[in-house]
């Protein structure tokens, strides 16, 4: 293989295909058991419930690029959603504004990771870790572990829906793949998306050719905070409620749509829409084994053999690119 | 013998003095939560420190951070049984804390379940989850009447005892085949078109229905597993626009969930009384204290059936009664 290992195309058919035929593979099977799953409505259903933990995965996949981890993000989420309820709430903020509100402290739990790990020279993972700590407790305070209610409708306008034919579609969903559709672009297409790869690759190499890698790390932390923001977003709309207990399970499942899509955690290499496809196939193995019935432990497993499988697909193919 | 070993000998054996004074003056009695934040145990809490002051014994809190957390409460109770503490209060959040609790036992310290049952606990005073789960079986099926039964069980998560009984309860309750209240095993009959696991959260628990509307349309009645659970069952079936004529009944009786009672969200819940448990609690401990008898068996503390509409034959509370004895903000 000659391709240049700095181009997001490096990587190797396996790691990329790889969460496609999972997918595909998944629907048949899941086709063949019951005839309601390839509806329009149920395939719609599946995007909603994934919306949440599909834009985390954007903030989560820049930072793995960069060779980073963030076990901050579902936490950090959960914050922003009560920030935003609350101050629409109890201080009677205008919805847009308490909305600016909630990105602006999840924004602000970014910088922190990203300051820490460029100026402090911390690794991710203890960095982030103790921010989730921080950020969970911060919700718990903050929001005496009640859930917020009577929130205003512009706060929950994305969980509505409109009609395609039959199906009905929510705005949420719309969102959220536009913003994969513009991250994809930005990666790929612009000086600092090839950065963002060029880091994840090499940090002295990037350096060395004159990219400041701190800018470039304090920003992807940056603009991962804000997604972590727009997913809150997402989060409240979804459910009607500003949930102190929301991303205890999407904080990991986050990590696991990335990883499930193929991007490499060992930074450098990925395609971000494998990340959406990864989170894709979570949502699709707990809708399909509950249309057959089945427990959702077993979704829980079957998520655990793909990790592996992914991770292994990832390690074979940067053996061979040696 | 050095200088300082006499002073440090003259100070551990004052401070054994001291403390076995104290023991003698004031009961000691701990009070481990499985979170500090839950409403249901800020009230649990609050019942013991009252109690606590009322009977003049001194009252030692901490919880896990979590649900779940079993090594801060096992640290707890260490570092409790160290402290002199003679009677400790616990809601078990696992089984893995049995081995601490013996060991405190072996020290003369008495260990009550409060809410949570785990083996070896000198005594337990919690809800019957089993009756909870009748009373809102019952409910449903007066209320959905001759029509045949289409259920969804929005469950906690596989294997816990306290969701297997209310589950196995509601069923029975409503008049299906259903496993006793030892059982840890969820009962499923032809009637139980769906069941999902919620984790007891809301956004999982709108999921969970949403897959099972998928799965049957023409469900009508909702278990769940408690209020936030149904919170999240009601907005699913609004989003489907299928909210009117469908029964949700759920457990716990928090402030938020009975104000879903009264809007008709939820059309019954069974509720419980934290501050009863912890009440209780802390009178046999101080109990213990003055008297050296350990309290023993289990203690059912209560449970009412509170619902939105009033039905013939059925026993039930209205949402003002509800709302008096409710815990956590509505």
């Amino acid at each position: 293989m000659t391709t240049q290992t700095s181009s997001p195309w490096a990587a190797v058919p396996w790691a990329a295909l790889g969460p496609w035929i999972a997918l595909l593979l998944a629907s048949a099977f899941f086709a063949s058991q019951s005839d309601r799953f390839l509806t329009g409505e149920n395939l719609s259903l599946v995007l909603q419930q994934v919306m949440v933990v599909g834009v985390l995965a954007i903030g989560q996949t820049l930072i793995i690029l960069t060779a980073g981890i963030d076990l901050s993000c579902g936490m950090v989420m959960a914050l922003g959603g009560i920030v935003m309820t609350k101050f629409a709430t109890e201080l009677g903020l205008h919805p847009a504004l308490a909305m600016v509100c909630g990105i602006a402290i999840t924004c602000l739990f970014g910088l922190v990771n990203g300051l820490l790990v460029t100026k402090v020279k911390l690794p991710a993972f203890i960095v982030t870790l103790g921010t989730m700590n921080i950020a969970f407790a911060v919700t718990q305070i903050y929001s005496e572990a009640q859930t917020v209610n009577d929130l205003p409708p512009m706060l929950t306008a994305l969980g509505q829906t409109f009609s395609i034919g039959s199906t009905e579609v929510a705005w949420g969903t719309c969102l959220m793949i536009i913003l994969y559709a513009l991250v994809w672009r930005a990666l790929v297409d612009t000086a600092p998306g090839r950065h963002v790869y060029a880091v994840g690759n090499n940090a002295e190499a990037a350096r060395l050719s004159g990219i400041s890698v701190d800018k470039v790390l304090i920003g992807v932390y940056v603009l991962a905070g804000f997604f972590y923001g727009l997913a809150a977003v997402l989060s409240v709309a979804r459910t009607g409620v500003g949930d102190p207990q929301a991303g205890q399970t999407e904080n990991l499942d986050a990590i696991t749509a990335v990883v499930l899509g193929g991007t490499s955690l060992f930074g450098g290499r990925g395609i971000l829409l494998g990340s959406l496809v990864g989170a894709i196939i979570v949502g699709v193995f707990r809708n399909g084994l509950t249309l057959m019935g089945v427990a959702s432990v077993y979704q829980t497993l079957i998520t655990g053999i793909l990790v592996i499988l992914a991770v292994t697909a990832d390690q074979m193919s940067r053996k061979g690119s040696r | 013998m050095s200088f300082t070993m006499k002073v440090s000998l003259a100070f551990a054996g004052l401070a054994f003095a001291s403390g076995a004074a104290l023991a003698q003056k004031q009961p000691v009695i701990g009070l481990i939560t499985k979170t500090e934040t839950n409403p249901f145990f800020v009230k649990m809490k609050e019942g013991a420190q009252a109690e606590a002051k009322k009977m003049g014994a001194k009252l030692m809190t901490a919880s896990g951070k979590k649900d779940g957390d079993t090594a801060s409460q096992i640290t707890a109770i260490e570092t409790m049984t160290a402290a002199g503490v003679k009677t400790i209060l616990i809601t078990s959040t696992g089984d893995a804390i049995i081995p601490a609790v013996k060991k405190a036992q072996e020290k003369g310290v008495q260990v009550i379940a409060l809410d949570s049952p785990f083996e070896g606990a000198d005594a337990l005073y919690a809800t019957d989850n089993y009756k909870a789960g009748i009373l809102i079986g019952e409910y449903a099926k007066a209320a959905l009447g001759a029509t045949p039964a289409k259920i969804a069980m929005l469950d906690l998560f596989p294997g816990h005892p306290v969701g297997a009984q209310r589950h196995n309860g509601f069923m029975k309750g409503f008049g299906l085949a259903a496993n006793d209240a030892k059982s840890n095993d969820l009962s499923k009959t032809a009637e139980t078109v769906c069941a999902g696991d919620t984790d007891g959260n809301q956004a999982k628990g709108q999921t969970a229905m949403e897959n099972c509307l998928q799965k049957n349309p023409d469900i009508n009645v909702v278990y769940t597993i408690n209020e936030p659970a149904a919170a999240g069952a009601y907005n699913a079936l609004k989003k489907a626009g299928k909210e009117k004529g469908v029964i949700i009944v759920s457990v716990d009786g928090g402030c938020a969930g009975v104000k879903d009672v009264s809007k008709g969200v939820i059309a019954a819940t069974s509720q419980q009384y934290p501050l009863k448990m912890a009440a209780m609690g802390v009178a046999a401990g101080v109990e213990y204290a003055k008297t050296g008898k350990k309290a023993t068996g289990y203690v059912d503390t209560g449970v009412t059936l509170i619902a939105n509409k009033m039905i013939k034959g059925v026993d039930a509370k209205d949402v003002k009664t509800g709302t008096e004895l409710c815990w956590g903000k509505a």
